[in-house]
């Protein structure tokens, strides 16, 4: 079928079964839990932030493949970007599964295999998920006075 | 195309054109007619035919084709009422079973509560049958208590009469659950709520396409479905009600048609089942529905019934050898209808149904809107096949096999 292995390849599911950043982080900055309402996938975010810099990031929850890959994936590539950076590669991200932008494969690292999700308007929210959750931790941390 | 022996799924086929096409170059297996019915050719056809002969706004016109419009109009209400024996007064059109409930939500709900009062659902309700309560009691102060399934995902009926008493002003209950493919004893249910006074509201969209259902038997005061479940086009949906409640009971909706009278102080109401259809109302809709009940009348209700305890059956038996598979609510398919809900452990219901699609299969994963339930369930989402009376025990098969095919395909935790 035109497309399914696009969805399924070898990395995502590679991610999918072995899950990078999964677990709780101790001690952590801000923790914030983000549902997918269409299907009930639900994520909890922890991230350490020091010195305007993501050092940290654990999450646990559960969902589908690509919404459990694409956590783990992000959880790759957010350590050691500033709140701003991180909040741009969110939003690139974000515009790259809407087939706005072209990925960024220096930014997005293995996230770049999602690109193939943007075909599947459905799951588009599946692969959003834990990016939401960062950009909802960052604001919160921020809104609530952090450096 | 029926006979007293039953159905002939095979030969019904016939008459449904979305059923010859291919998906990824397999032949369409079409278990999601719980969503959405497909159409037969002669729903298809009365609309097309509407539009083509006789299109022209219905009620007011005193020419020809104006009269012929309304008399179809009044038609489609005609034999979706003689489906669910329902009086024609008491037939009133919304756009979808949601705006039926919230019809009564609002035009009953709002003007009737006050604080304390106790609204009485189930945790099996669709969203639906629960958010338009919780708005009204929001207004009024009044309650929106749940009664319990049981683990075997049937009404705790012993639960529910704990819940029902004086307090109670509404009772609002699916009849089939779309999740668990559980038929409720509305009947009974309605019986009991009457002794405490309440009103009773039974949501059919999941039972008037699949089973027999005679507003009149049941008792209930209020029956809501949609059009779409039951082999009619979107856009139109039922209330099927007792006038007397009917009369009783302000307009929901306000605009054109529902008036008898209009002055700069304020109007005066339109009769049943008019006062509750404010503007134009679904004209080619109901021309289609009533095909569509027609339909299903000339099938017999018995027997889609029949057909699709059958294919649950099978369905059932068919999953249970499935490794890893869980199926949620009754096994017996007696007590159930054709929507079946499953887990498949280690796999989330979302890669089920993207995985089963490469063969042609349509399943529904998620919440399927009723997220109560869910909790209760204490899963976050569930795969669904739901069968109707085209669906035969061939594509249950092609169902199972591509199952099979998820574990290969996805390795991971589960494998």
């Amino acid at each position: 079928m035109p497309g399914l292995d696009d969805l399924y390849q070898e990395l995502i599911l590679d991610h999918y079964r072995t899950q990078r950043g999964r677990g709780n982080l101790e001690p952590h900055s801000v923790a914030v839990d983000q549902n997918n309402p269409l299907c009930g996938d639900q994520i909890h975010l922890e991230l350490l932030i020091e010195d305007g810099r993501i050092t940290g990031l654990g999450h646990t929850g559960e969902g589908c493949s690509i919404s459990q890959s694409s956590t783990s994936m992000m959880s790759e590539v957010l350590p050691g970007l500033t709140l701003e950076e991180a909040l741009e590669l969110v939003e690139h991200f974000r515009l790259v599964m809407h087939s706005k932008e072209e990925g960024d494969e220096d930014r997005l690292g293995d996230a770049i295999a999602l690109e193939g999700v943007a075909k599947y308007p459905v799951r588009v929210k599946c692969a959003l998920l834990g990016w939401m959750a960062a950009k909802d931790a960052i604001q919160t941390y921020q809104g609530n006075g952090g450096d | 195309m029926s006979t007293a022996a039953g159905l002939d799924a095979t030969a019904l086929r016939a008459d449904f054109p979305i059923l010859d096409r291919e998906v990824h170059g397999r032949p369409l297996v079409y278990l999601d007619s719980a969503a959405t019915s497909q159409k037969p050719a002669s729903v298809l056809d009365a609309m097309d035919a509407y539009y083509r002969e006789t299109n022209a706004n219905v009620h007011r016109g005193v020419y020809e084709l104006a009269a012929e419009a309304t008399e179809r109009y009044e038609a489609g209400r005609a034999a979706v009422a003689r489906l669910v024996n329902a009086p024609i007064e008491g037939t009133v059109f919304a756009k979808n079973a949601s705006e039926a409930i919230n019809l009564v939500a609002w035009a009953w709900g709002v003007r009737e509560l006050k604080p304390g009062d106790e609204i009485l659902v189930t945790e099996m309700e669709h969203h639906s049958n629960i958010v338009p309560w919780h708005l009204v009691a929001k207004i009024t102060g009044a309650r929106v208590r749940f009664a319990p399934v049981t683990p075997g995902g049937e009404l705790d009926m012993d639960g529910f009469r704990e819940m029902l008493g004086p307090r109670t002003r509404m009772v609002s209950v699916v009849h089939v659950s779309n999740v668990l493919g559980t038929i409720n004893p509305v009947a009974e249910i309605t019986r009991a709520a009457h002794e405490q006074g309440a009103l009773v509201l039974v949501d059919g969209s999941q039972s008037v396409p699949h089973m027999p259902v005679d507003l009149a038997a049941i008792g209930c005061d209020f029956l809501a479905f949609t059009g779409h479940k039951m082999l009619g086009p979107t856009g139109i949906g039922v209330l099927a009600a007792k006038p007397e409640v009917l009369d009783r009971m302000e307009p929901f909706l306000g605009g054109g048609e529902m008036i008898r009278d209009v002055t700069v102080e304020g109007a005066s109401w339109n009769d049943l089942p008019w006062k509750f259809e404010a503007g134009t109302p679904p004209i080619a809709e109901s021309v289609g529905l009533g095909a569509a009940a027609e339909y299903l009348m000339d099938v017999g209700m018995e027997n889609v019934r029949a057909h699709e305890r059958d294919l649950a059956a099978h369905t059932i038996a068919a999953l249970e050898e499935v490794e890893g598979v869980t199926i949620f609510g009754p096994t017996d398919p007696e007590r159930r209808g054709g929507a079946v809900s499953f887990t498949l452990e280690g796999f989330h219901p979302h890669d089920i149904a993207q995985i089963v699609d490469r063969e042609g299969v349509c399943i529904r994963a998620g919440h399927h809107c009723a997220k109560p339930l869910m909790r209760v369930l204490g899963v976050g989402a569930t795969a669904r096949a739901s069968t109707y009376l085209y669906n035969r025990d061939e594509e249950i098969d092609v169902l199972v096999r591509a199952l099979g095919t998820v574990r290969s395909f996805m390795g991971g935790p589960g494998a």
